[in-house]
């Protein structure tokens, strides 16, 4: 009813040439509209997060509006727990999940090249081929350069089976694509509503914000909810411990290779060594962290989530966790005659993982970081309202 | 059989039920709604007014017992109880620790209602994530707790709480605290409260509950029946003008329309009735339920122009909008020449100086009646906007007569183990009238009291039992 009085007037409008047309929204994004307007004449969930000070900056919810409130919403749940309008009040407002689908949307509409934007929409199929043809891809490799899985020529080499340039040739461009499809994606929600310009300060609340996960500390330090209306911090702990698992890991190789190029030592290095250190600390934080994700997953409200993006969610936890316990189990199993088959399910499940980064749930962190920048960055300027009740 | 039993769900309820519980008492409590609509009135609440001599976290600056009592005394012109008002307000400074202790989280107050920074303290999430925080800890605590519970009558010996029965099932207890709500939502009952007016019309038939849909004033009447002492009108209540399109129940905060003092507010006549400029709106928004159930067809309009939009808390639907005062009129089903010559004459009387809407600036209509005294610019700059208002209902007024014991009396004698808190007393502290919070205040301080005192009752009993 409301959109169509808005499209009435700008029919109206339009026909006094008056305004320049503003793109339609989705039927998702209508309902975020809907339901912000709502939200806008409550704000009992100002002190939440920051989806709702973001929020009353605003009298009205253009495509970009909402684009910027669903990827600053983390689906904490808080909101949806304490609202007097949720279900089954006639309002239905339920925030977590309208901002979860048009979260996907924004991931859909903003991806490089714009037609491997649908891959969103199918994610479990997306992730299944994925790791399907990186493993054929390996084994097949295997096959080709060794005559066999079981064939490996000496006990704890790797590089024998694949060598180091081949592993460097294939990986390099599907993460450097990768960091190219992500960055343009990114570039374009910012444009599609540039905040104006970025301070220190703004920029140093951000990467706290980001660093820290504040905003699944539900405002008050005691966490998010999950199940029910309690508050638990396990969510940003089992984040944390899958992110910063994730980037050790990620330290892991890096320092491995500038062993490799800048020393010249070769892998396999020595469980004292940086790289292991860092891969056996970041292996087992990220083992902990998606099992622990995972549980939660399982235990969430159903109202607290869009189900269509369960595949999704669960399929990225699972190919973190298979990386994971596959990469140490490379690492335990490394002198037996597993070595192959490890290191084929290894790489295969990075490989699987590196190709589906702008394509997956791993978009949320980096659409979310830009959100929680521009945010940053727009409430340091002066607000045009001057709401009041006086 | 069990110590202590709360009849009721909302937030005095709560605080009785863990109060008792922290007594040592067992306690059950008995909600009527289901689990989803569990907490009555208490999840609209959004804040608590607070006596402070200091700064204190989230509130600032000091609100004196005098200040408090003063704000009491003007809202409710008289109808209240100083000895009971002045224990509420003294409960409502040293209460927020024990509220914490209980998972109540405050934060300072939300964008747009600046104003009581100095006097509330806002709980972060509303009174939905207080109600759902007290039931935590309950549960927590041991506080057994049914939904769908609804008591349709109690057992009394004279004064004396025996049982309460839930249908067919008779549930006894050593004490009893009643803390059910008020009645407003029984339409009949305030049809009947309301009767007809002098036009024919019965006015309570076009009111809105901003509150749950729960409280049909069960316990009230039954207890009415029995005797027990009642206190206030029953035409009296927290009654605020919404949006005419809020829901028949449980429209909450999001419904009100915060506009009224930036514009006019006609009636189905088109005639202007009262001033809308009169006061600051936080001061003002809640006589103007009862002016709306005063007009023909219990409806008005709020009128403003282009000026107004961007200073006020956005409504939650959208306003009638029309490019001229003629087409708005015809918009919103009124007489387009009568209100055109009422907006005309509005607008020929404005002297405007210079408009500050936080302040009781010198914008104000001379030789018109009634007079708009603050804010008066004339409405002249399209589009206009109208937003149709009827009387919202919060909560009634009409109770149980108590002392500072929470005690329930029977012809001037107190009971010794029915106590009573919330809505079902509030008439005792607020005759009539209102300011933002105190409602919770009252809840909070009575529930705790009624607990107490529910708990000593029923050790009491233990000991004579031991005797």
């Amino acid at each position: 009813m409301q959109q169509l009085e808005a499209l009435t007037r700008e029919a109206a409008a339009l026909g006094q040439g008056r305004v320049i047309p503003i793109r339609a929204l989705t039927a998702d994004e209508t309902e975020v509209g809907r339901q912000m307007q709502i939200c806008n004449a409550c704000r009992y969930c100002e002190g939440f997060c920051a989806v709702f000070p973001a929020m009353t900056r605003r009298l009205e919810f253009a495509k970009a509006d909402i684009h910027l409130l669903a990827n600053l919403c983390h689906n904490c749940g808080a909101c949806l727990h304490a609202c007097q309008y949720a279900p089954p009040h006639e309002f239905a407002v339920n925030v977590p999940q309208a901002m979860a689908k048009v979260r996907l949307q924004t991931y859909s509409e903003f991806a490089w090249p714009p037609a491997l934007g649908k891959l969103y929409q199918r994610q479990g199929l997306t992730l299944a081929l994925a790791l399907a043809a990186a493993l054929s891809l390996f084994l097949a490799l295997a096959a080709l350069l060794q005559g066999g899985l079981w064939q490996a020529p000496g006990p704890g080499s790797f590089y024998a089976i694949f060598p180091h340039n081949l592993m460097v040739g294939l990986f390099s461009p599907i993460f450097l694509f990768a960091l190219l499809a992500l960055g343009i994606g990114v570039r374009q929600f910012w444009r599609s509503a540039p905040p104006g310009p970025l301070s220190g300060a703004a920029a140093g609340e951000a990467t706290h914000d980001v660093l820290s996960l504040r905003h699944l500390g539900g405002g008050h330090g005691e966490g998010c909810n999950n199940e029910d209306d309690a508050f638990s911090l396990l969510r940003r702990r089992f984040h944390h411990l899958t992110f910063y698992g994730f980037m050790l890991c990620f330290a892991a190789t890096s320092v491995a290779t500038l062993y490799h190029y800048l020393l010249g030592w070769q892998a396999p290095y020595g469980y004292l060594s940086l790289p292991k250190l860092l891969g056996i600390s970041g292996g087992l934080a990220l083992v902990a962290g998606t099992l622990g994700l995972f549980w939660l997953n399982l235990r969430r409200h159903p109202l607290q989530q869009d189900l269509a993006q369960r595949p999704m969610d669960r399929g990225f936890i699972a190919l973190l966790l298979l990386t994971a316990v596959s990469g140490l189990a490379l690492m335990l199993l490394r002198q037996t005659s597993a070595l192959g088959l490890m290191l084929c399910l290894h790489l295969g499940a990075v490989m699987a993982l590196f190709a589906t980064l702008p394509y997956g749930k791993f978009a949320h962190g980096i659409y979310r970081s830009a959100a929680l920048l521009k945010w940053a960055i727009e409430k340091r300027q002066p607000s045009r309202l001057h709401l009041t009740e006086d | 059989m069990i110590d202590v039993l709360v009849i009721g769900g909302g937030n005095a309820a709560l605080c009785a039920a863990l109060m008792a519980r922290e007594a040592g008492a067992s306690v059950l409590l008995l909600e009527a709604s289901p689990k989803a609509w569990r907490g009555g009135n208490s999840q609209h609440t959004r804040n608590l007014r607070c006596m402070h001599d200091a700064p204190q976290d989230v509130l600032v600056e000091a609100y004196t017992e005098e200040e408090y009592w003063q704000d009491l005394l003007k809202v409710t012109g008289g109808a209240t109880n100083e000895a009971l008002a002045r224990l509420v307000i003294r409960e409502s400074s040293t209460c927020r620790p024990w509220m914490r202790s209980h998972g109540v989280h405050f934060q300072p107050s939300l964008s747009g209602a600046l104003h009581t920074a100095r006097t509330n303290a806002f709980f972060m999430g509303g009174g939905k994530a207080l109600v759902n925080a007290y039931y935590r800890s309950a549960e927590r605590l041991g506080v057994r707790v049914r939904y769908e519970a609804p008591v349709d009558r109690l057992e009394l010996d004279e004064a004396r709480f025996v049982a309460a029965w839930v249908g067919t099932e008779r549930i006894e207890a050593r004490s009893c605290v009643l803390a059910a709500g008020g009645f407003e939502s029984n339409r009949e009952w305030l049809r009947e409260a309301w009767g007809l007016n002098e036009r024919g019309e019965y006015p309570a038939d076009n009111f809105l509950i901003r509150g749950t849909r729960f409280n049909t004033g069960t316990l009230l009447r039954f207890m009415q029946g029995a005797g027990a002492d009642m206190i206030g009108d029953a035409t009296q209540a927290h009654m605020v003008a919404i949006d005419a399109r809020a829901p028949l129940y449980d429209g909450g905060i999001c419904t009100r329309i915060d506009c009224v003092s930036l514009g006019v507010v006609v009636n189905r006549e088109a005639q202007r009735f009262y001033d809308e400029g009169e006061d600051f709106w936080p001061k003002r928004y809640a006589i103007w339920g009862r002016l709306v159930a005063q007009q023909p067809g219990q409806v008005a309009w709020s009128i403003i122009d282009a000026k107004a939009v961007g200073r006020f808390m956005p409504p939650v639907f959208p306003g009638t909008q029309a490019d001229s005062l003629h087409e708005l009129a015809v918009m919103l089903g009124l007489e387009p020449s009568t209100f055109v010559q009422t907006l005309e004459r509005y607008n020929a009387a404005c002297r405007v100086g210079s408009f500050d809407h936080t302040a009781l600036d010198d914008c104000h209509t001379e030789g018109l009646a009634p007079a708009k005294t603050h804010w008066a610019r004339p409405l002249d700059t399209p589009p206009f906007y109208g937003y149709a208002l009827r009387p919202g209902v919060t909560f009634t007024y009409l109770g149980l007569k108590v002392d500072a014991r929470a005690a329930a009396h029977f012809g001037g004698r107190a009971s010794d183990n029915l106590f009573v808190a919330g809505e079902m007393m509030a008439g005792n502290v607020l005759g009539k009238g209102y300011t933002a919070g105190v409602g919770m205040s009252i809840g909070t301080a009575f529930g705790r009291i009624a607990g107490t005192q529910a708990a000593l009752a029923a050790i009491k009993e233990h000991s004579h039992a031991a005797a």
